[in-house]
C-alpha cells in the first residue's frame, strides 16, 4: 500500500495491509469461513428485518424446525442429500478452474434418466430392489454425465465458456423434463409421473421401524449412502490419485501442467462428466428416495445454485461438503415456512458473498499500527 | 404469422437484451466480468415495477431501477477491484444476492394489477419508409428508441473517443493505462456502476414496457444469462451485441406467434395440433445461445480476436510481469 509522503507529527492509528507470505496456520481459514457465515447472518438479519420480518424469530425458527428433534434431523438430512451430491459436482469441477453451474440441469437430467427405467419402462414394475436400483442409478449417472459432457466438450474442442453453456444447458433440461412429464409420463393430465414401484425406490429408515420402533416416521433414505460413498471416493481421487494430482494442478496453474505434458482438453471433457454425473446420481436419489416419481422441473428446487456454495465453503473439501451440505439442508428446509419466500435464497447468496470477499483476509494481513510514518 | 410482426415485436423484446448486453461489453472492456447480470436484471425489473406503482410514474420507475441496479453491482466491484477475489464466483453470488433481495421486496408485487407503462410511439416520417418503418419505427416503446441512440454512441464512445480509449487501455493492459495516471481502480468501479445500471434498465424494460408486471425469477427467465453469452459472441462490440439482441428477440417472438396458427405453409401446424411440442421451441433461445458460442469462439481463434487482455484479471499496484 502507498504510504503518505507527509510526515505525520501526532501519533495516528491506521490500518495497514500486507500480503501475506507465510502459510497461515491450520484453523485460520475455518475460522475466516465462520466469521463470513457470521456476518452474512447478521446482514441477513438486517434485510430480513427491512422487508418486514423478525430477524430472532427468524434464525430461531430455522434452528428448530432443522435440529429440534430428531424427525425433523431426518427431514434436514434428506434435504442435505442432494445438496451432498450437487455440491461434489460443483467441487471436482470448480478445483480444476472449470465453472460448471449446469449442476442443476445435470440433476434434473439424472432424474430424468432414472425415472426413464422405470416409466419407458426398461425394467417391468415388479423388478427386485436389488436390481432396480443400481440401474436407475447407473441411468442417472449417465445421463447427468452426458449433460455434463457437453459443455466440456464445447470448451475442449471450441473454447466456448463453459459458464453459459452449462447454464443454457439447465433451461433445456427443464424443458425437457417437461415435455415428458406432460406428454408422455403424466398421471391423469397432471404435472407428474405415476407413482415408482416399490423396487424402484430407495428405502426409508421408516420401513425398519418394525424391527427398530425408534426409526417410526423417519424419512432419511439410502440417497445418503450415495452421497457419503461418493465424497470418499472423490477425497481417494482428489487427493490420493494420479487424476487428482492433475486435476489440481491444471486448477492451480494450467502452463505448468501443460508443460509436464498433462492433457489439459482431455481432462476438461472428463472432469465435467464426472461432475455432471455426480449431480445426475443427486437427481437419481431425490425421485427415488424423496418423490418417488418425476415430476415438472421444480424438483431440483435449486439444489444445482446451492451446491456452488456449499462447495466453495467447504473450500472444495468432499469431506467437508458434507458437514456443509447438512447447514444448507437445514436453511432449506426450515425457509419454506418463512415468509417472505425469498429470504433463503438471499441468505445464500449474502453467505456466498460474504465468503468470496473473507478471502481476503487469507491473502492480506490486516494490521492496526501505531506511530508516524514518514 | 405476420413476419413484420414478429420483427417489429422481436426489436422491442430484444431491447431488453441490448441494454444488458452493452452494459456488459463496457465492464468487460474495463476488465471485468460481472456476472451478475441476471440478479442486476431482476432487482431492476423489481423495483421499477414497484416504484412505478407507488409513484405512478414510470419514468421514475426506470431511474430507480439503474440507481438500483448500479448499487447492486458495487458490491461486485468491491469484492473483485478492491478486494481482488474471484470474478466468477462473486459475479454468481451477485446473481443470487440479487434474485433473493428482489424475491423478498417484490413479495406480492406480482398481484399488484397494472401500472402506467412506459410511452409506446411511432416516430413521424421514418415509420413511412416501407418495411423498415413498420418494423422499428411504429408504436415502439420510447425505450426501443433509447436503444437505437445508446448502442452508436457505445460505439463511438469506446472506438474514437478519449475516454473509450482509455476504457480499453484499463481492460487491455492495465499497467501502462496506470503509468499513463489513468485511475484504474475509479475507471473499473464506474464502468462495472454503468454496467449494472444498463442491465437495471434491461429489467425495467421487461416490467414496463415488453411485458410487464413482476413474475419472481420468471421475469428474466434467463436473459441476463443469454446477455452474457451475447457479449461473447459480439466479441465485445457493440454494434454485434445490437444485432444479436435483436435477432434473439425475434426468435422469442416467433416461438409465441408459431404455435398460434392452423395452417403452417399450407400444410397443418404439428405445433398447433401437439401442444406440448411448445417444450421443445421453448428449448431453442437457450440452444442458440451455445450455437452462437460456439460460432463466436470459432471465428475468434480464426481471426485471432480475443477478450480484454486483462479481463478476469483483478490489478494489483505495482506486481510485475502482467
Amino acid at each position: 500500500m502507498a504510504e503518505s509522503t507527509l510526515a505525520k507529527k501526532r501519533t495516528s492509528w491506521r490500518i495497514k495491509l500486507e500480503p501475506r507470505l507465510d502459510e497461515p496456520p491450520a484453523w485460520y481459514p475455518a475460522m475466516v469461513s465462520l466469521g463470513a457465515v457470521v456476518v452474512a447472518l447478521i446482514l441477513g438479519g438486517v434485510m430480513i428485518s427491512v422487508a418486514g420480518g423478525d430477524p430472532f424469530l427468524s434464525y430461531a425458527h430455522i434452528a428448530r424446525a432443522s435440529f429440534g428433534d430428531i424427525g425433523v434431523l431426518s427431514d434436514t438430512i434428506v434435504k442435505a442429500t442432494p445438496i451432498i451430491l450437487t455440491a461434489l459436482a460443483c467441487s471436482v469441477a470448480f478445483r480444476m478452474k472449470l465453472w460448471n453451474i449446469g449442476a442443476e440441469g445435470q440433476f434434473i437430467m439424472g432424474a430424468w434418466g432414472a425415472s426413464a427405467i422405470v416409466l419407458a419402462p426398461v425394467l417391468p414394475a415388479e423388478t427386485s430392489r436389488w436390481l432396480f436400483i443400481p440401474v436407475m442409478a447407473l441411468a442417472g449417472i449417465a445421463a447427468g454425465a452426458a449433460w455434463g459432457f457437453v459443455p466440456g466438450y464445447l470448451k475442449a474442442k471450441f473454447n466456448v465458456n463453459e459458464i453459459i453453456s452449462s447454464l443454457m444447458l439447465n433451461y433445456i433440461a427443464i424443458s425437457w423434463v417437461n415435455y415428458w412429464v406432460f406428454a408422455v409420463w403424466t398421471e391423469g393430465g397432471f404435472q407428474m409421473s405415476p407413482k415408482f414401484p416399490v423396487g424402484a425406490s430407495l428405502p426409508r429408515l421408516s420401513e425398519y421401524a418394525d424391527s427398530f420402533p425408534v426409526l417410526r416416521g423417519l424419512t432419511t433414505h439410502g440417497g445418503l449412502l450415495f452421497g457419503i460413498a461418493a465424497a470418499i471416493i472423490l477425497w481417494f481421487i482428489v487427493y490420493r490419485s494420479r487424476w487428482g494430482y492433475e486435476i489440481r494442478l491444471i486448477g492451480d496453474n494450467p502452463r505448468a501442467a501443460n508443460y509436464a505434458g498433462i492433457n489439459i482438453a482431455r481432462n476438461t471433457i472428463l472432469v465435467m462428466a464426472l461432475s455432471g454425473a455426480l449431480a445426475g446420481l443427486g437427481g437419481m436419489s431425490e425421485v427415488a428416495g424423496v418423490v418417488r416419481r418425476l415430476q415438472t422441473a421444480p424438483i431440483a428446487a435449486g439444489y444445482g445454485f446451492t451446491g456452488i456454495i456449499v462447495a466453495w465453503l467447504a473450500k472444495l473439501n468432499p469431506l467437508v461438503i458434507i458437514l456443509v451440505s447438512i447447514l444448507f439442508g437445514a436453511l432449506i428446509l426450515a425457509g419454506r415456512e418463512i415468509q417472505p419466500s425469498g429470504i433463503p435464497k438471499m441468505i445464500q447468496g449474502t453467505i456466498l458473498v460474504c465468503l468470496i470477499a473473507s478471502d481476503f483476509f487469507l491473502r492480506y494481513r490486516v494490521r492496526i499500527v501505531k506511530g508516524v510514518e514518514e | 404469422m405476420d413476419p413484420i410482426i414478429i420483427l417489429q415485436a422481436g426489436v422491442a423484446s430484444g431491447t431488453v437484451l441490448l441494454f444488458a448486453a452493452l452494459g456488459e461489453v463496457l465492464a468487460e472492456r474495463s476488465g471485468v466480468l460481472n456476472l451478475g447480470v441476471e440478479g442486476m436484471m431482476l432487482i431492476g425489473a423489481m423495483s421499477a415495477f414497484s416504484v412505478t406503482i407507488a409513484t405512478g410514474n414510470p419514468w421514475i420507475g426506470v431511474l430507480v431501477a439503474m440507481f438500483v441496479a448500479g448499487l447492486l453491482s458495487q458490491i461486485h466491484a468491491f469484492i473483485v477491484i478492491t478486494l481482488q477475489a474471484d470474478q466468477v464466483v462473486s459475479g454468481l453470488a451477485l446473481t443470487l444476492v440479487g434474485a433473493g433481495i428482489s424475491l423478498v421486496l417484490g413479495e406480492g408485487l406480482s398481484k399488484a394489477g397494472t401500472v402506467s407503462l412506459m410511452p409506446n410511439f411511432s416516430i413521424p416520417l421514418l415509420s413511412q419508409i416501407p418495411i423498415l418503418g413498420p418494423i422499428l419505427f411504429t408504436r415502439q416503446s420510447v425505450l426501443v428508441y433509447i436503444g437505437y441512440l445508446l448502442t452508436p454512441l457505445a460505439w463511438y464512445y469506446i472506438n474514437h473517443t478519449r475516454p473509450g480509449l482509455h476504457l480499453r487501455a484499463v481492460g487491455e493492459y492495465p499497467a501502462a493505462a496506470d503509468a499513463l495516471g489513468i485511475n484504474v481502480f475509479r475507471m473499473r468501479y464506474m464502468y462495472v456502476f454503468v454496467g449494472g445500471m444498463l442491465a437495471g434498465l434491461g429489467g425495467a424494460t421487461i416490467s414496463l414496457a415488453v411485458a410487464p408486471g413482476w413474475f419472481s425469477e420468471l421475469t428474466t427467465g434467463g436473459q441476463g444469462w443469454i446477455a452474457v453469452g451475447l457479449v461473447i459472441f459480439a466479441q465485445w462490440d457493440p454494434i454485434r451485441a445490437a444485432l444479436g439482441s435483436y435477432a434473439f428477440g425475434a426468435l422469442r417472438r416467433l416461438i409465441l406467434d408459431i404455435q398460434a396458427p392452423l395452417t403452417l405453409f399450407g400444410m397443418d401446424n404439428p405445433f398447433y395440433y401437439n401442444p406440448y411440442w411448445g417444450f421443445f421451441l421453448q428449448m431453442l433461445p437457450y440452444a442458440f445461445t451455445v450455437i452462437v458460442l460456439v460460432i463466436g469462439s470459432r471465428e475468434a481463434i480464426r481471426k485471432r480476436l480475443g477478450a480484454p487482455a486483462a479481463l478476469g484479471e483483478p490489478y494489483i499496484r505495482g506486481e510485475r510481469g502482467k
